[in-house]
């Protein structure tokens, strides 16, 4: 699946639930599915801190793609993430730097992200982002 | 006498919103307090009649704009029970009538080797300037501890005067938990020992009566739009003894007396430290906002906001796992709380999706979440146009809310 259809995939899912609550409860029900990341692993290194809830987020470089993994302390938190995850995992580090992200407006989640909601979410965006462009580099670096 | 709960509500149009479909229930008070329609007018009035720069004006408009904010601060005077307007210094808000004090009253009265007192339990606004003057000056920073119940241990706070306690500095009610200080108690104990006493009464002034003779501290700050006035300006009591002995915070014009570039001299109080042009639509819609609360009463708000507190507690109290922080008898209408294995953001969230208002977080208390073990709390704080029936629909929510979650 192209990141492009993974963004339509998701969208015709959300478009599907009536009202929030059935959105909210597929969110909580991502984030209850989300694979719990080890103890050692939930570490300052990794840590997108919000003021509101605690995000970690780990990512390598395998084949030219970049697999993330993420957890949150919030299960809305951690929802979203997958979410995004959903989109953004084995991609090259190109069409991560080429994506705007907009999907997520379009599924109705766009208040989880202002800058002002400190969950974590927008600087994880930044960290997705900022983790391509050094896989980027360092592949350009390799040539 | 009771509460008009229908009029009071029509006095506040924002109370009318609705968050998509849902009617707001507003209960993040504890952060800013909506304002009703008389404050509103006062400011606007104020731009469309009386807008001009005050004091030294020579002209009709500058003389009925000087006279509107010097009977405002008469008025704030007489709501405070202050001896004298002197005492009465207009500021940007609790945090900067702090910071001042921080700064003037350290510069005479705090030498290395000193040390001051604060609690556990304060607004990071009572805690950084105090850190920041301390680390400057060399002095000591001590602090009081909270008991399991939210309350101040009051034998270990005495226990931290010696004979170079300068100062302590205390929220009268706890941001986070709603509880409410022995600051009578304390002041006593601290003038006894010969150390001066800071108030944080942010959260005090928009639920209780409060007299600054009567409880004869020597500096009390707080917020006017926590008190249903606009946001942009607060109030810094202080004792005039001590203000006259302390030097200008800010310097600029309004605070000085004579200028030259060999020599400049400061004005008297209170007009010493209020640096530039004041906020003067802010200090008109403080005023009257004062009037709206005496209009009511303030004791009539406190009664009829401890009761919508009471319900609250009870309700909660039957969730399961659910435990409340800061448990104590004597408490304004705040109520803080967690749910084991829910994250506060999560229950905030969804609430905010039924249309309340509720605040999430550590609320800017990071040092009291630290000692109480726990990352945040969900705090809903009442005022005193809500209502019962609006705390069935929070508990309702909140109810969906944890069936969702869990």
């Amino acid at each position: 699946m192209t990141i492009q259809e993974s963004k339509v995939e998701l969208i015709e899912e959300f478009e599907m639930f009536d009202d929030w609550m059935d959105r909210y409860n597929y969110i909580i029900e991502m984030g209850k599915d989300i694979e719990p990341l080890a103890d050692d692993l939930k570490i300052k290194k990794y840590l997108i801190s919000g003021c509101q809830s605690q995000l970690w987020l780990i990512a390598e470089l395998v084949d030219g793609k970049i697999l993330f993994k993420a957890d949150s302390d919030a299960i809305i938190t951690k929802g979203i993430a997958q979410l995004l995850l959903r989109v953004v995992n084995n991609r090259t580090p190109q069409e991560i730097i080429d994506e705007d992200f907009s999907f997520i407006d379009m599924i109705g989640l766009k208040e989880h992200l202002s800058p002002t909601r400190s969950n974590g979410l927008t600087s994880m965006i930044k960290q997705i982002k900022l983790y391509a462009l050094v896989f980027k580099a360092k592949a350009q670096q390799q040539l | 006498m009771s509460i008009d709960i229908d009029k009071i509500r029509a006095d506040f149009p924002i109370l009318s919103t609705k968050v998509r479909t849902k009617k707001l229930v507003y209960f993040d008070n504890g952060a800013t307090s909506q304002k009703p329609q008389m404050v509103i007018d006062s400011m606007t009035n104020y731009y469309q009649q009386q807008n001009s720069n005050v004091h030294r004006g020579v002209h009709y408009l500058s003389q009925i704009a000087t006279d509107a904010m010097e009977s405002a601060r008469e008025n704030i005077r007489k709501y405070l029970n202050a001896a004298s307007v002197e005492e009465v210094i207009f500021t940007k808000g609790t945090t900067e009538s702090i910071n001042l004090v921080a700064n003037s009253f350290s510069k005479v009265f705090i030498t290395e080797g000193d040390n001051i007192i604060v609690s556990e339990m304060e607004h990071h606004a009572n805690i950084v300037p105090w850190q920041m003057m301390c680390k400057e000056k060399k002095v000591e920073l001590k602090v009081a501890r909270v008991n399991d119940d939210g309350s101040l241990d009051i034998d270990y706070l005495k226990s931290l005067f010696t004979d170079r306690t300068k100062l302590i500095s205390l929220a009268h009610i706890s941001n986070v938990m709603g509880v409410i200080n022995p600051v009578k108690e304390i002041i006593s104990y601290a003038h006894s020992n010969g150390a001066k006493v800071m108030l944080d009464g942010a959260q005090a002034t928009p639920h209780s009566v409060i007299d600054m003779q009567d409880l004869d501290v020597d500096f009390f700050a707080f917020s006017a739009h926590k008190m249903y006035g606009p946001t942009g300006v607060g109030i810094l009591y202080g004792k005039k003894k001590l203000l006259e002995q302390m030097p200008p915070y800010q310097f600029g014009g309004e605070m000085i007396d004579k200028v030259s570039f060999e020599e400049t001299t400061f004005n008297v109080l209170p007009f010493k430290f209020e640096a530039g042009t004041p906020m003067i639509a802010e200090i008109i819609g403080l005023s009257s906002a004062i009037d709206y609360m005496q209009e009511i009463g303030i004791q009539n708000i406190a009664d009829y906001e401890h009761e919508l507190l009471e319900y609250a507690t009870s309700k909660l109290e039957k969730i399961d796992g659910l435990r409340i922080i800061g448990d104590t008898k004597n408490k304004a209408s705040v109520v803080s709380f967690v749910v084991k294995g829910v994250h506060h953001y999560d229950i905030g969230s969804l609430l905010d999706q039924f249309g309340i208002a509720v605040r999430t977080g550590n609320h800017c208390a990071q040092p009291l979440m630290k000692s109480m073990g726990i990352s945040g709390t969900v705090r809903a704080s009442f005022a005193f146009y809500n209502t019962k029936e609006e705390i069935d629909v929070f508990m309702e929510a909140l109810n969906k809310a944890l069936n969702m979650l869990t």
